[in-house]
């Protein structure tokens, strides 16, 4: 027999289940209050869990592809990342590519609507190749090696209305854009979307005078589990003496991202408990209502045969019964809650019908159940152990 | 091997002692009685004069102080609640004075409860339900009524065939006539002496002396004491 049949199967013939559907019923009211602090305690939980969980997806969304990569930065005092470092970091095992990075910030001014606007852009010299693996193109075509053209990030190209073709000019020296790059987003390497990428001929041409070194050094490494191991050899080689450089794995700031917002997930989800914790103690008090004034009920039962056991039964059966509708009304009206919020408010549903997202409904859910048995447990317990012939003389 | 011949119930030199502050009351002083199977008996007794609580012990919902109470063949001194319980579901039907049925089950259902804790199948404890209702005498349309839609007459009826249901060998009535008018409370006593003829022993508790003429044997109490 299928379990969608052996439940209502299980309802119908079960006596246990009829009395606990009866009992639950001849109280309605209150069985419909006590209902209600568990629907509230369910919807507290799973819908603080979810508001945790959007709040996480959310942030960590903004942060483009971070991961695989670490960036060697010159440790404070130190000005530049050099050549010689550069080779000893070819030497570690596990990496994938080393892309040695040459920038400078500059200001370029254009006019806009009538108006002078100043535009903040970083100037980067990276080989073509390395750029590839960083970076994807929008529309048009990298540069050449040796070339005055250059590729432009997409906000630079927004701002100052550039399509591919035309110049921009940097420092009186005007470069051509060949080039427009998809947008990416906040990232821990580079600026993509407000940089201008061109050669190091033309870099060199703009600023004649930076010769020393690099300003950064990106690493992706082969495998991410192998990304501590890396680092530890990084820091190794160069940093024996003193400190030379700084490595900084990108995945540390999404583990400590995951660290903060599982706090805060917790921390509501512990207020969200509170509501269901006094809906505990609310199911304790209606069940041990319901315990006394059935004492002669349960008196009647053990003086036709009924055990300990058959009574704990009952009980347990009635609070689990009222915590499984309680808790499915719960899930369902968070469900349908959540979805109402974030079409009006957020106006967008994608992070509700995640994995986990559902897993906190889930767990509100079980948590709602889970009380309803605890709160049944003391009444059911207490109801057992009545003796029978004190439970027949009470009225 | 069991005894073909010990009396299905047997009390020796029992007491009940209830201490209420530091008065200590003998609501049985030693009491020692045998009651044979298939005897219809009346314990008779005014109130306060330990019959109740005699028939507590009868109906293993109470231990005596001292004293031994054997329902059976079975030392009821060495049980536990569950063990006095399994004794009670299988040798004894109870019949209350306020008939005691449980308000949220039609008569039907009550009849089925005992059998319910008894392991009985969904389908045969209801055809042994309708059988029980049969042999109680009530009419078969009132088989899905809750206790309050049916009279008080009709409510014993429900309550004598709950405690047949498990076909106990012994049926134990507290007062079964005192909530009912002369004519319902004749008509029930005449069902017990009827299924006293099939079989059952049948123990009747009462003050009232009307019901003596229904017994064979009656046991007369009084303060505690077997006086006749």
């Amino acid at each position: 027999m299928k379990l969608t049949e052996k439940v209502p199967a299980f309802l119908r013939n079960n006596m246990y289940a009829e009395l606990a559907k009866r009992n639950l019923k001849r109280q309605s009211v209150r069985t419909i209050l006590a209902a209600i602090g568990i629907i509230i305690g369910v919807i507290a939980i799973s819908s603080m869990g979810i508001l945790g969980n959007s709040l996480k997806l959310s942030v960590t969304d903004s942060f483009a592809d971070i991961g695989d990569k670490l960036i060697v930065s010159p440790a404070p005092g130190e000005d530049y990342v050099t050549d010689r470092q550069v080779d000893q970091i070819n030497k570690v095992g596990n990496i994938e590519s080393v892309i040695p990075v040459i920038a400078d910030g500059e200001m370029i001014e254009h006019r806009k609507d009538g108006i002078d606007i100043l535009l903040y852009v970083s100037v980067y010299d990276i080989e073509k190749d390395d750029l590839e693996k960083l970076v994807e193109l929008e529309e048009g075509r990298y540069f050449k090696p040796g070339s005055t053209d250059c590729v432009v990030g997409s906000s630079v190209a927004e701002n100052l209305e550039i399509t591919p073709g035309q110049k921009i000019e940097i420092d009186d020296t005007k470069l051509r854009v060949v080039g427009i790059l998809k947008e990416r987003g906040l990232g821990f390497d580079i600026n993509t979307d407000s940089g201008v990428f061109t050669s190091s001929e033309m870099y060199e041409k703009l600023y004649p005078d930076e010769d020393e070194g690099y300003d950064q050094v990106i690493v992706i490494v082969e495998d991410i589990e192998e990304i501590d191991k890396v680092v530890d050899e990084i820091e190794e080689r160069i940093n024996k003496k003193d400190e030379l450089v700084t490595v900084f794995a990108t995945n540390s700031i999404t583990e400590s991202l995951d660290d903060v917002f599982s706090s805060i997930s917790l921390f509501l989800m512990g207020i969200g408990s509170i509501s269901l914790l006094v809906a505990g103690v609310s199911i304790l008090n209606v069940m041990l209502m319901s315990t006394m004034e059935r004492t002669k009920e349960i008196g009647i039962m053990k003086a036709v045969g009924a055990s300990r056991k058959d009574i704990l039964k009952m009980f347990l059966l009635e609070a689990l019964f009222l915590g499984v509708i309680a808790s499915t009304a719960g899930a369902i009206l968070t469900i349908g809650g959540s979805y109402l919020v974030m079409v009006l408010v957020v106006k967008n549903t994608s992070y509700l019908l995640t994995l986990s997202s559902m897993f906190y409904v889930m767990e509100g859910f079980f948590f709602g159940i889970a009380t309803s048995l605890v709160g049944g447990m003391y009444p059911a317990w207490k109801a057992s152990r009545m003796k029978p012939l004190d439970a027949l003389r009470y009225e | 091997m069991q005894d073909l011949h010990h009396p299905i119930v047997e009390l020796q030199d029992v007491k009940r002692i209830y201490t209420l502050g530091t008065n200590r009351i003998y609501a049985l002083n030693g009491v020692s009685i045998s009651i044979e199977k298939g005897d219809f008996v009346t314990i008779m007794g005014s109130s306060g004069s330990g019959k109740s609580t005699l028939l507590n012990m009868i109906g293993c919902l109470d231990l005596p102080t001292s004293g031994k109470v054997k329902v059976n063949n079975v030392d009821l001194s060495r049980l536990d609640d569950d063990g006095l319980t399994a004794i009670r579901r299988n040798n004894i039907g109870f019949i209350f004075q306020q008939f005691n049925l449980i308000p949220t089950l039609t008569a039907i259902e009550n009849v089925e409860i005992p059998m319910i804790f008894n392991g009985a199948s969904p389908a045969k404890r209801r055809k042994k339900a309708i059988e029980m209702l049969k042999k109680a005498d009530l009419p078969l349309e009132f088989a899905e009524h809750k206790p309050n839609e049916m009279s008080g007459g009709q409510q014993q009826r429900v309550a004598i065939a709950r405690a047949l249901a498990n076909e106990p060998p012994i049926l134990l009535a507290d007062e079964p006539t005192g909530n009912l008018d002369t004519r319902t409370g004749q008509n029930i006593m005449k069902l017990l002496k009827e299924l006293n003829s099939s079989g059952t022993t049948v123990i009747v508790v009462t003050h009232d002396p009307k019901l003596e003429e229904y017994s064979h044997t009656t046991i007369r109490i009084q303060d505690g004491e077997v006086v006749e």
